[in-house]
C-alpha cells in the first residue's frame, strides 16, 4: 500500500510540472504587453522598456520559463500581481480556504440530499420513489447553477430577506451559494448511489440478512448501504476537485473573494501572473484529492487492497523470470 | 457469370439485423427519450427559423417599450433597452446550441483521431498520448476552458475551441476502452488477413463498432458545452454582448433582478429546458445502446 502511494505521488510530479509548462506557455502567447498592462495607457515608450526590463519580459522564453518554474517549485514563491502588485502567496492563503469551506458545504449537502435519494430510488426500484428521485436528479444536472443561484436570491435575499445576497461573513452567507452548486452533486450522488445499491440488493447476504427477520431499514443502511458506499465515494474526489476549479462563477454572482474570483478577475483584468498561479495551484489541490480518493478506495475494500497488493507481486515475480 | 451472381446476391432480400435499427426501436418505445428528443428538435426549428418567426429584431431597441413586464406584444417581456426579450431567446439559441454542437463536434473528430490511434497501437504510442490525456485531464475542465479562452480571446469560434478543448479527453478514453476491447476480435483478424490497410482497419471497422458509447457521451457532452459557454458568456469571456447568447443575457439583465426579475427567468429556462432535452434524450439512448445498463 505505502508502495502504490508513494508511486502516485512520484507520478504526480511530472504531470504538475507539465500543467506549469503548459499554463505558462499559455499566459506567454497571450495578447497584450505586459508593461502596458501594468503601467496603464499614456505611459512612455522609456517606462515601458523599464518595466520589461525590471520584470525580465526581455529574457529568451526558456529562460523565463526556468525562472517561472524555479521560483514556483523551489523557493514556492508563486510571484506578484500585475494589477495590484500584492504577493500571490498571500491572497491565494487568504482566498482558498473561502473556497475550500465553500466546496465542502457544498460537497456536504449533496451527499446529503443525493445519497437518500438515490437509496429511496433502488429501494422503490421502478416505483414512484424511484422516478420521482431520478426525477429530481434529472433536475439537479439541466438546471445551470449560476441561474438557480440567480433565483435564489430573488427568493432568499430580495424578497425574504432571510440570507444575504453576497459578501462574506459567517455560515449563512455560504448557504445560497452552496444550495446553488450542490444541484449537480445531489444528481451525480443520487445516480450513483442507485445504481451501486441496486447491484448490492441482489446479493445473498441482503436475503439472508431479510431472511433471519431484519428489520428492512437495519438491512438497507448496514448490510445494503456499506457494501455500497465504496463507488459512491469514487465520484467524492471528482466532485471536490472539480467544486475548486467551478466555483468561478458562483463566487462571482455572490461575490465571494475566493480563488474562483481571483481567476476570473485575473482573465478580465489580464493579470495573468495571478492566473497561471491560480490554475496551477487548482490543478495540484485537484490532482491531490483524487489521490486521496484512491487511497481511501482501496483502503475501504479489501479486495481491492489485495490486488494492488497481487499485483506487485506479479511485477516482482515477472521481473525474476526475465 | 460472377458478376450476375454478385448482383443477384446483392438484390436478394438476406434480412440484416441491422444495430442501427435495433437502437431505433429500443429508443422509439422509450416515452421520456422520445420526448427529448422532439422538445430539443423543436427547439432548434424555432431558434435556426428564427429570422422568420422572431416578431422583432434581436437587438431593436426601443425607449417606448423598456423593461415590460409579460404581455400580448412581447410575451416575455422586453429588457432594459426596450428588446424583445422571446425574440433574443430565439436568437441566442443559434448562439448557444451551435457553441455545444460544434465545440462536441471537434471534440470528437479528435477524440477519435487520439482514441483510435492510442487504443489500435497500443504500446509506447498509448503510454505518450495517455499521459498526454491525463496532464489536460489534472485540471478541472471549467478551469481549462478559462485559461484557453483567456488566452484566445472572447468570440463565437474561440469559445468553441476552448470548449472543445476539454471535451476531447473524454471522448478519447472513451474510443480507446472499446478498441481495446474489440481490437483482437476475429473480424479484425479477418480485416488484416485480407491486407486491409491500418487506415482502414481503424477507419472502417474499428471505429464504427466503437463508436456507441461515444455517441451517448456527445449527446450529454452538447448538454454540459451548452451550460459551460452559458457560464462563460456570464462571467464575461465567450460570447459578448450584445449579441443575445443566453448567458450574456443572464449576466446582462442581472442587475435588474430586484425588479424585473422575468428577465432573468427567461433566458435561465431556456438554458434548462434544452439540457433537460438532452440529457433525457441522452439517457434513453444510453438504454438502448447498451440494454445491460437498463434497470
Amino acid at each position: 500500500m505505502g508502495k502504490y502511494i508513494l508511486r502516485r505521488l512520484l507520478w504526480m510530479i511530472p504531470i504538475i510540472l507539465a500543467v506549469a509548462v503548459i499554463v505558462f506557455t499559455l499566459m506567454t502567447f497571450c495578447p497584450g504587453d505586459p508593461a502596458q498592462i501594468i503601467s496603464g495607457s499614456g505611459t512612455s515608450e522609456e517606462d515601458l522598456a523599464i518595466i520589461r526590463e525590471s520584470l525580465g519580459l526581455n529574457d529568451p522564453y526558456l529562460v523565463r520559463l526556468g525562472r517561472f518554474l524555479s521560483n514556483t517549485f523551489i523557493h514556492f514563491d508563486l510571484g506578484t500581481s500585475w494589477m495590484t502588485g500584492k504577493s500571490i502567496n498571500d491572497s491565494i492563503a487568504e482566498r482558498l480556504p473561502r473556497t475550500f469551506v465553500l466546496s465542502i458545504i457544498t460537497l456536504l449537502l449533496s451527499m446529503i440530499i443525493g445519497i437518500p435519494l438515490g437509496i429511496i430510488a433502488a429501494v422503490n426500484q421502478g416505483g414512484i420513489g424511484d422516478n420521482i428521485s431520478m426525477f429530481v436528479a434529472l433536475l439537479g444536472i439541466s438546471i445551470p447553477s449560476f441561474w438557480l443561484a440567480l433565483l435564489l436570491i430573488l427568493l432568499f435575499s430580495v424578497r425574504l430577506g432571510w440570507l444575504p445576497a453576497m459578501g462574506i461573513g459567517g455560515i449563512k452567507y455560504y448557504i445560497l451559494p452552496a444550495l446553488a452548486g450542490c444541484t449537480g452533486g445531489i444528481a451525480g450522488y443520487a445516480r450513483q448511489t442507485r445504481s451501486a445499491m441496486l447491484d448490492v440488493i441482489r446479493s445473498d447476504y441482503i436475503t439472508t440478512a431479510r431472511s433471519k427477520g431484519m428489520p428492512e431499514f437495519t438491512v438497507i443502511t448496514k448490510h445494503a448501504l456499506q457494501n455500497a458506499l465504496i463507488p459512491i465515494i469514487t465520484i467524492t474526489g471528482t466532485r471536490f476537485g472539480a467544486m475548486l476549479g467551478g466555483q468561478m462563477v458562483l463566487e462571482t454572482i455572490f461575490s465571494i473573494p475566493g480563488m474562483g474570483t481571483l481567476i476570473v478577475t485575473g482573465v478580465n483584468s489580464r493579470d495573468y501572473p495571478v492566473v497561471q498561479a491560480g490554475a496551477i495551484l487548482i490543478a495540484i489541490v485537484f490532482s491531490l484529492s483524487m489521490l486521496v480518493v484512491d487511497i481511501f478506495y482501496a483502503w475501504a475494500d479489501p479486495r481491492i487492497k489485495a490486488q494492488y497488493e497481487r499485483q506487485g507481486a506479479k511485477k516482482r515475480g515477472g521481473k525474476a523470470h526475465a | 457469370m460472377p458478376e450476375t451472381m454478385l448482383e443477384n446476391v446483392k438484390n436478394e432480400k438476406i434480412k440484416k439485423s441491422s444495430e442501427f435499427l435495433r437502437i431505433l426501436k429500443q429508443l422509439s418505445y422509450n416515452k421520456l427519450a422520445m420526448f427529448g428528443l422532439i422538445l430539443f428538435a423543436l427547439e432548434l426549428i424555432l431558434c435556426f427559423s428564427a429570422p422568420l418567426i422572431a416578431p422583432y429584431h434581436y437587438n431593436k431597441l426601443d425607449v417606448t417599450a423598456m423593461n415590460l413586464a409579460p404581455n400580448a406584444q412581447h410575451w416575455f417581456g422586453t429588457d432594459e433597452l426596450g428588446r424583445d426579450i422571446l425574440s433574443r431567446i430565439l436568437y441566442g439559441g443559434r448562439y448557444s446550441i451551435s457553441m455545444g454542437v460544434c465545440a462536441i463536434a471537434i471534440a470528437m473528430m479528435m477524440g477519435m483521431l487520439l482514441g483510435s490511434v492510442a487504443g489500435y497501437f497500443g504500446g509506447w504510442v498509448d503510454n505518450i498520448l495517455m499521459r498526454f490525456l491525463d496532464i489536460v485531464q489534472s485540471m478541472p475542465g471549467m478551469l481549462l476552458t478559462i485559461v484557453i479562452s483567456a488566452v484566445l480571446g472572447a468570440g463565437f469560434v474561440n469559445t468553441i475551441l476552448a470548449l472543445s478543448v476539454n471535451a476531447i479527453p473524454h471522448q478519447a478514453r472513451m474510443l480507446r476502452a472499446q478498441i481495446l476491447k474489440i481490437r483482437n476480435s476475429e473480424y479484425i483478424e479477418a480485416a488484416q488477413s485480407i491486407n486491409c490497410s491500418r487506415a482502414e482497419i481503424i477507419v472502417s471497422h474499428l471505429i464504427p463498432n466503437a463508436m456507441s458509447p461515444m455517441i451517448v457521451q456527445a449527446t450529454m457532452g452538447v448538454a454540459n458545452q451548452i451550460l459551460m459557454a452559458s457560464s462563460l458568456s456570464f462571467i464575461g469571456l465567450g460570447v459578448q454582448p450584445p449579441a443575445p447568447e443566453w448567458g450574456a443575457m443572464l449576466s446582462g439583465s442581472r442587475q435588474y433582478i430586484r425588479d424585473y426579475p422575468y428577465m432573468v427567468i427567461f433566458p435561465g429556462l431556456a438554458i434548462a429546458v434544452t439540457i433537460l432535452a438532452l440529457n433525457l434524450f441522452g439517457d434513453g439512448l444510453r438504454d438502448a445502446l447498451d440494454p445491460r445498463l437498463k434497470r
